[in-house]
């Protein structure tokens, strides 16, 4: 009895014991040293600028937000003739492992370092606080403040609200609809622009409105047949435009769409453009487009001529941060009266609720 | 004799070499298949493993793997309670998400101050988690409703029950994040410098986190409850006839395993993000299935899975600095679990058969007797 359960113990931990010594052999013989150690802050006489980016969950190829990121990033590559080194997130990861991350890109010589999304808010002020020479700059997040970082904030209600205005005024049943891939704050401020932009149109306008998760839950941004189901039932409901506000999941609003013959409204990128939504360029009357990729290109651009500028920069609709599209020509009969609202938004005649 | 499933779960015993065999043969052929992926993927498996060994010696790392480990370790404990008398507790996740929200909606209300504090957050996170397993239990024994079921359901209701307390009750907006109130200062779990050459601190919750592992091994090991636990998990029938109440059993089972759950957040908690928001590390129960497999419903064989799947965790960063995707982080934890068990069912087997085959050859001996067949 005894025995077996020494020798059991005995097992257990050499297991894990071998994996690391077999880790440890496999590269006797390699002489390059992989990997930036994290304690090392020795950073290299850089006669070209490296770029550390650290993506929210999902990484670049989301189709959404960390998409347009690494776009502005791309451009800044072949542009500005940056380095760049991109890190991703783990989903259920703990804010001591995103701060390793940004710590890593710090300490390994990356300068500036731009984390994306609200998630890195305290990580990045702990870390900025770490590495006062290097410059770091945060998506999304205004309450991370330090001389040395930078906060790219978007006026996302002003954007939905022209958006909201042009579904009101496509709309002949006057019954609309809003799909938010996650119920978080961020994307209240998408919802509220909307609903604000719809009711100036048409104060009587009947608004749905649908989250496809609840936090801690994030797969709303990403799971098309969740964005399908919610779109499909506010079509039936009566609903003949759906603006989507649901990263990937917005594929499956589109689908829906295109099902019940009816029009969509889509976020973040020109996504009647995109190659990715040519099945569905028909039904996409108009996107809200947040230009993640020209805030991070902006501030690389910055950076490179050394005027970045520390605290909150605000795209918004005056700035340019945000907008919205009209390839398709599906709104050109109305593009005057909401290219009014938007001269009333940036003259500040008309203040937009962000909740 | 033994079903598939007790030897999963760890409840029969291997004797000697075959012991130090199993464990041996699944590290072995989890670095086979993992170098298999990456030579596929186009990366140099040498490089790979070099940058994980170079990783995990850092004392700065080691102290990331203790922190993260600990959570991985209570949640394996969690489930390993119920794993000893056949119940799977899938709801461990729920448990503990929701017990994390509701003391730390307390804790920052901070009602009482200082170390009193800690100990209402840690006092109430466990009741609502054991609470809310209870629901599970009750269903079963009741009405019959698989726990595996009605676990996976409660995850869902917890999910939005703790979203809408956290909106609508103990909420405070910073920039784009939602959270709780932080807790005051001083309530907060002090860390330890455990390990020499680094400034990060170990949580303050590794000395919970082992004392749970002790308190794991005597509760069922040593006492007339986990004898009984232990009974009921092999045979209900048996336990029954030896006067154990099975219904009783589930439910104390249950609540047992969602107390421990409800621990799950608190290293977090107390140690390190002192409020819940919308950036809580979430799926940690699901961790702990795979940990509690990993480690076989061994204490020692949990805290060795847990300190692994947190090293391979940490990792990922240095492996995506190297142009290698975090997804292989993933693939080589699926390996290790799949490993885990095929080795051990193998081992099983082949002993099943050498003891068959030893004792037809004593029946052989006198008389002809027919070929032994080969344990299926």
């Amino acid at each position: 009895m005894l025995r077996n359960r020494v020798s059991k113990l005995a097992a257990a931990t050499a297991s894990g014991a071998l994996l690391m010594a077999a880790a440890a052999c496999g590269g006797s013989d390699e002489t390059t040293t992989t990997g930036a150690s994290a304690d090392a802050s020795s950073a290299p006489a850089a006669s070209q600028v490296k770029v550390g980016l650290a993506y929210d969950i999902g990484g670049r190829g989301d189709g959404s937000f960390n998409d347009a990121a690494a776009a502005g990033l791309d451009k800044a590559e072949s542009e500005l003739k940056v380095e760049k080194k991109e890190l991703e997130a783990t989903q259920g990861e703990t804010d001591a492992q995103k701060e390793e991350r940004l710590r890593l890109l710090a300490s390994g010589g990356y300068n500036p370092v731009i984390a994306v999304g609200f998630a890195y808010s305290g990580s990045v002020a702990k870390v900025a606080k770490e590495f006062p020479d290097v410059k770091f700059a945060i998506v999304d997040d205004d309450a991370a403040k330090g001389d040395n970082i930078t906060n790219l904030m978007f006026a996302e209600e002003q954007g939905s609200f022209l958006v909201g205005a042009a579904a009101a005024l496509k709309s002949e049943k006057g019954n609309v609809g809003f799909v938010g891939g996650v119920d978080v704050p961020l994307i209240h401020k998408f919802e509220a622009g909307f609903e604000a932009g719809a009711k100036a149109v048409k104060p009587d306008i009947k608004i749905q409105s649908k989250y496809l998760t609840q936090p801690p839950d994030f797969g709303g941004f990403g799971d098309p047949a969740k964005g399908k189901t919610a779109a499909q039932g506010m079509y039936d409901a009566g609903a003949d435009v759906v603006y989507q506000a649901a990263g990937g999941s917005g594929a499956g609003v589109f689908e829906a769409a295109k099902a019940a013959n009816a029009m969509a409204i889509g976020v973040d990128s020109d996504q009647a453009a995109l190659p990715a939504y040519a099945d569905f360029k028909d039904v996409i009357i108009t996107s809200m487009i947040k230009k993640v990729d020209v805030a991070v290109f902006d501030f690389l651009k910055n950076y490179t001529t050394g005027t970045v500028k520390s605290g909150p920069s605000v795209y918004d609709l005056k700035a340019g941060g945000v907008d919205y599209s009209t390839t398709g020509g599906k709104i050109d009969d109305i593009k005057s009266k909401i290219d009014e609202y938007k001269q009333k938004i940036i003259n500040g005649e008309i203040t937009v609720p962000t909740s | 004799m033994n079903g598939f499933v007790d030897r999963l779960l760890g409840r029969v015993r291997l004797g000697g070499w075959l012991a130090v065999a199993a464990p041996v043969i699944a590290v072995a052929f989890a670095v086979l298949i993992t170098s298999v992926v990456l030579l596929i993927a186009g990366s140099d498996p040498v490089g790979a493993f070099t940058t994980l060994a170079e990783y995990g010696t850092q004392p700065r790392s080691m102290a990331m793997i203790l922190n993260t480990g600990v959570m991985y370790y209570i949640s394996a404990l969690a489930v390993a309670v119920g794993f000893r008398m056949n119940l799977f507790n899938i709801g461990v996740d729920g448990q503990y998400r929701l017990a994390a929200v509701v003391a730390a909606g307390l804790g920052g209300a901070a009602v009482v101050p200082g170390v009193l504090n800690i100990v209402l957050v840690i006092v109430v996170a466990v009741v609502v988690g054991a609470l809310w397993a209870a629901i599970a239990g009750l269903l079963r024994v009741y009405r019959g409703v698989s726990e595996v079921i009605s676990t996976i359901m409660l995850n869902a209701i917890a999910t939005g029950l703790g979203s809408w307390l956290v909106s609508e009750h103990f909420g405070v907006l910073t920039g784009n994040d939602l959270g709780t109130r932080p807790i005051p200062d001083d309530a907060h779990m002090p860390g330890i410098p455990l390990i020499a050459g680094t400034p990060v601190l170990v949580n303050g919750f590794i000395v919970v986190a082992v004392l749970l592992g002790i308190a794991y091994w005597v509760v069922l090991n040593r006492t007339r409850f986990g004898f009984e636990l232990r009974a009921t998990g092999k045979s209900e029938s048996a336990a029954v006839a030896s006067g154990v109440s099975v219904k009783k059993m589930i439910v104390v089972t249950m609540v047992m395993s969602g107390a421990v759950a409800g621990l799950i957040g608190m290293p977090e908690l107390l140690g390190a993000s002192y409020k819940y928001s919308n950036n809580f590390p979430a799926g940690l129960g699901f961790t702990g299935i795979a940990i509690a497999l990993l480690g076989r419903n061994n204490p020692v064989g949990m805290a060795v899975g847990a300190l692994l799947w947190s090293f391979l965790d940490n990792s990922s960063n240095q492996l995506q600095l190297l142009d290698i995707s975090k997804e292989i982080v993933q693939i080589m934890q699926g390996v290790v679990v799949l490993s885990v068990i095929i080795a051990y069912e193998l081992v099983h087997r082949y002993r099943i058969v050498a003891e068959q085959r030893r004792v037809s050859r004593e029946l052989a001996a006198p008389q002809e007797a027919p070929k032994a067949e080969a344990a299926a």
